[in-house]
């Protein structure tokens, strides 16, 4: 039988390959337009090698991670490999997580993102949906909301990141060739780790 | 001899470049072209990279040249899932003449530090003067 954690990757690898053709078509706007090529590559090979009956979750983050970074081929691969290992490292030897551990996992992520690409919000990147809707999901569990509302806020805040990149010139990545003309259109980055939080909430609101 | 790693998203450009050094350094075996994704498409790969900073390094240290973006942040990994105990440096350094001047040093005997000094005085040298 797969696992809860091993469905939840699956979930989100499922849905990054829907959306394969709109994210590379919002990198066509403002960079190579790959990137939804990318990541569905990169998560073709994910679903293909993890163990689905493992519920070692640091163990399968880590997998996916290391796939990520190898099978993704652009910043993405690096910076979303990076990110899973992170995670990985956060959940080692865990088959179930709390809503704590959520906040641990955000602070991993977003220091191995920030160390390996050298952004800070503002700068047109995933970390424009990453880091808001950290804040906004560790708030809400600081401030003992339910962890469905919790989730909840996570994903507006992503959202709104999303939005907000429209608005900003790309000063990292491909698109910052672009300077000015970058703006008015969403990073594709910021809009991937979107659909990553939307399935991670609406995997753990129906368990 | 110190070794060459050259990074390109482009398979294509790897290999261009490390043609054109090799026509200067012809009795290097050290410098390895890393370009490319596994199928052959566009892209980089920390695994490939990571295997060809180990089959460069003779035990004097790996330089590597890398392209834009992902190029760095990929090499970056790459150094770091390192298993055995090598110095690499990445040269901040344009791609092509980087790597000539790499290459041309390297064969000469030069240490790592040297090797990285002259690929990164490339980025400073005038063309057209
Ligand atoms: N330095 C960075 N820090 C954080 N995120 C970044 C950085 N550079 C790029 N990104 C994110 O990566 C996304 C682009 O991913 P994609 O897979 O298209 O890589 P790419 O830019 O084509 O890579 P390459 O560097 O190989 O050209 C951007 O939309 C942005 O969110
Ligand atoms: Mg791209």
């Amino acid at each position: 039988m797969a696992s809860k954690i091993y469905e939840c990757i699956e979930k989100i690898g499922n849905r990054i390959i829907e959306e394969k053709e709109f994210l590379t078509e919002l990198d066509r706007e403002i960079g190579d337009a790959d990137h939804g090529i990318n990541m569905a590559r990169g998560f073709s090979e994910v679903l293909a090698i993890l163990p689905k009956d493992s519920d070692n979750i640091g163990e399968l983050l880590k997998k996916t991670g290391m796939t990520l970074l190898s099978k993704v081929g652009g910043a993405s691969g690096p910076l979303y490999g990076t990110a899973y290992m992170q995670a990985g490292k956060v959940c080692a030897g865990k088959t179930s997580l709390t809503p704590e551990d959520g906040k641990a996992i955000f602070e991993a992520v977003i220091a191995g993102i920030q160390k390996r690409g050298k952004a800070v919000k503002g700068e047109k990147t995933m970390l424009d949906a990453i880091i808001p809707a950290s804040e906004a999901y560790s708030a809400a569990i600081d401030g003992g909301a339910s962890l469905p509302d919790a989730l909840d806020a996570m994903c507006k805040a992503a959202e709104e990141g999303v939005e907000f990149t429209k608005t900003i010139i790309a000063t990292k990545g491909r698109a910052s060739y672009l300077g000015e003309r970058s703006i008015g259109h969403q990073d594709p980055g910021a809009t991937s780790a979107t659909y990553t939080l939307e399935c991670i909430r609406d995997f753990v609101k129906g368990m | 001899m110190v070794g060459i790693v050259i990074v390109s998203h482009s398979w294509k450009v790897a290999e261009g470049i490390y043609d054109l050094a090799m026509q200067m350094a012809s009795e290097n075996e050290h410098i390895i072209a890393a370009g490319g994704m596994e199928d052959g498409s566009i892209g980089t790969d920390a695994m490939k990279i990571q295997e060809a900073i180990e089959n460069a390094d003779t035990g004097d240290g790996v330089a590597v040249l890398a392209d834009l973006g992902s190029g760095i942040m990929s090499a970056e990994m790459a150094i770091e899932m390192l298993e055995s105990d090598i110095d690499v440096r990445i040269a901040d350094a344009p791609i092509l003449e980087g790597a000539i001047s790499a290459a041309v040093t390297s064969t000469s005997g030069a240490s790592l530090d040297e090797v990285i000094e002259a690929a990164e005085e490339a980025r400073t040298a005038s063309k057209l003067s």
